[in-house]
């Protein structure tokens, strides 16, 4: 990320959102609104002084970064790695955004005056020759799946929030704890929450599996906890994957091939008395079994965006029936989409896990790349034609054209097609009531041709069958 | 081999964006699709003419398919679907006068990620199709000539 924040040739625009697309491959006007942060970008080395000097003493506010389990300042950084490195102020928590009183101790203390409550929404337009989709994924809303008790019990956590409570500039340092500070000595993972299942998402989200086969490692290496999986299948294709199954398991980590039913606090016996009980059916022995644990993960999976649909129609790509962008053939082209100059890079366009997002990630900068390189693009040559000598002037077709590609001679009282503009579509080759464009490729001749040929009789001694005129 | 069995010819147009990228994927997926449908492929659905849904009955198909990319948005072109929308009431229209069965044309919509319902939609129009019997328009339009 720091890489991309310093290459000379790449302008990052962050905390901005796209509006609005128009334009065709290699010129592309791409319009940008520029959220304010009330920080100027340019000055802000930082130094993080401003959120030490904020009027709140304490921080109250939850960090959405770790996933709510600490709390934040009105400023702050949004991450430790943030790109660039500038602070940002929550205009919504604010007080001098919102009441217009503080003592605004926080501009101050910053000696480069980097703040700036003045700051306004800008809109910025660019010119384009590509664009790469990269907007990423959602992760699954437990909340869709009550019966395993997120939001109900403290103690079940997602996998996103236990990763976060594992990480060494995490809320809790790197120490994984229960909710009430105490070390958990059962931890039940439980695989497969929004993936693989009729009721929210049919398909796997494919890094689930991975991910609690760490996250139960560390948990087992941070706390000595006994750690139980509870899964559909272990989906451990990748390089190096399988070798690490292999590891967890002779690391003593508990498998239990069943779906949890249920995820409740009832106990039933004196050892379940202040624990979460899991009720899962043992598929390998046929058993049902109560297993009483401390902590329960969700491995989470992963969906489209929720604005999928807007950013699929803003950019003109089309989305899979899973909900994520689709790519232009399933094998052969992963990496375009059917609107020439527009790429996907990512879990945009399918769950995957670091190494094929950065290999994906690499395809699509390079396809976006040759193609500015290459300094002219190949244009489809099924277009629309004008032949002069019949138009009779209705200009019927620059009413029909999606791409205002045609434009009317008014010298010599003929319609015209811009050949880069046009995308083929033949609307206009149809509508044309003098019969004066043809859509090349697709004339009429050439589709009535078609009709006779697949409605030909069969030659006399042919055999009949449905197929007609191939047999 | 049909033992003399009837078996309907129909024409089918599709986008080349929506419905024929789902009878692709239906035929890549190995789905269970009749053998009497018959694709053209055109590259919008707002290609197609009247004419040519005419021009395949008069030339012997006994049923006709358009079918292209879900309005309002999911047309490649922005809104050629709609001319389609517009277009084939007036066909139903022509085809009444003509006296063909309302039944032998469909139009709708398909998109690429519905391969399972062109599948389905192959199938239960064949056998509509098949119910309803020839149509045999070439040959009335001939015995009228003569």
């Amino acid at each position: 990320m720091m890489d991309a924040g310093r290459h000379p040739n790449i302008t990052l625009l962050t905390y901005s959102e796209v509006t609005q697309v128009s334009g065709y491959v290699g010129n592309y006007k791409v319009t940008i609104k520029r959220k304010p942060r009330f920080v100027k970008e340019d000055l802000c080395v930082g130094c993080l002084q401003c959120i030490e000097k904020c009027v709140f003493k304490n921080a109250k506010f939850p960090d959405e970064f770790n996933m709510g389990l600490n709390m934040r300042k009105p400023v702050y950084l949004p991450f430790p790695q943030a790109t660039p490195q500038v602070v940002v102020i929550d205009a919504e928590q604010c007080l001098y955004l919102k009441t217009g009183k503080c003592k605004q101790s926080c501009a101050e203390v910053c000696d480069r005056k980097a703040i700036d409550f003045e700051q306004k929404e800008e809109i910025l337009e660019v010119q384009v020759g590509t664009i790469i989709v990269a907007t990423g994924f959602e992760v699954f809303d437990t909340k869709r799946l009550p019966y395993y008790g997120y939001g109900r019990y403290p103690n079940v956590y997602t996998a996103l929030e236990v990763e976060r409570l594992t990480s060494a500039s995490g809320p809790t340092g790197g120490n994984i704890v229960l909710r009430d500070g105490r070390r958990p000595r059962a931890v039940g993972i439980i695989h497969c929450v929004g993936s693989r299942d009729d009721k929210t998402n049919r398909y796997c989200s494919r890094i689930c599996c991975m991910y609690s086969l760490k996250l139960a490692h560390m948990v087992r290496d941070h706390t000595g906890a006994e750690v139980y999986n509870f899964y559909i299948d272990i989906r451990t294709a990748g390089k190096g994957y399988e070798e690490f199954y292999d590891r967890i398991l002779e690391e003593g980590v508990n498998f239990i091939r069943g779906r949890v039913a249920d995820v409740n606090d009832w106990a039933n016996s004196p050892e379940e008395e202040g624990k979460i009980v899991l009720r899962v059916e043992d598929t390998n022995i046929g058993v049902v079994r109560r297993i009483p644990v401390d902590m329960v993960i969700l491995a989470t999976g992963l969906e489209p965006r929720p604005d999928a649909d807007k950013v699929a129609s803003m950019f003109g790509i089309s989305r899979s029936p899973d909900g994520f962008f689709a790519e232009a053939h399933p094998k052969l082209r992963p990496v375009e989409t059917n609107t020439d100059g527009v790429f996907l890079a990512g879990c945009a366009q399918a769950p995957r896990d670091v190494p094929d997002t950065v290999a994906h990630a690499g395809a699509a900068a390079s396809m976006a790349i040759a193609l500015l390189n290459r300094g002219e693009v190949t244009i489809s040559p099924a277009i629309a034609e004008v032949d002069e000598k019949y138009c009779s002037a209705c200009k019927t077709c620059l009413s029909v054209c999606p791409y205002t590609a045609i434009i009317f001679d008014e010298v010599k009282n003929v319609a015209r097609i811009n050949d880069a503009l046009c995308k083929g579509c033949g609307t206009c080759v149809a509508t044309c009531p003098a019969g004066a464009i043809t859509g090349k490729h697709f004339t009429d001749e050439q589709i009535i041709v078609q009709i006779e040929g697949l409605l030909r009789e069969p030659e006399e001694g042919g055999v009949k069958t449905a197929e007609g005129a191939r047999t | 081999m049909n033992n003399g069995k009837f078996e309907p010819r129909i024409i089918a147009f599709l986008c080349n964006w929506c419905t024929y990228t789902a009878a692709d994927a239906a035929g890549v997926a190995r789905m269970e699709q009749p053998a009497n449908v018959d694709i053209i492929r055109v590259m919008c659905t707002g290609r197609i003419e009247p004419m040519f849904i005419l021009k395949a009955f008069a030339e012997g198909a006994d049923g006709v398919i358009v079918s292209g990319c879900h309005p309002p948005g999911d047309c490649h072109y922005n809104n050629g679907n709609f001319k389609t929308f517009r277009r084939m009431p007036l066909v139903e229209a022509l085809l009444s006068q003509f006296g063909i069965d309302g039944a032998r044309f469909h139009w709708g919509w398909i998109s690429g990620a519905e391969a399972p319902l062109w599948a389905r939609l192959t199938r239960d129009f064949t056998e509509n199709v098949r119910a309803l019997g020839p149509l045999d328009w070439k040959r009335q339009k001939a015995s009228k000539e003569d």
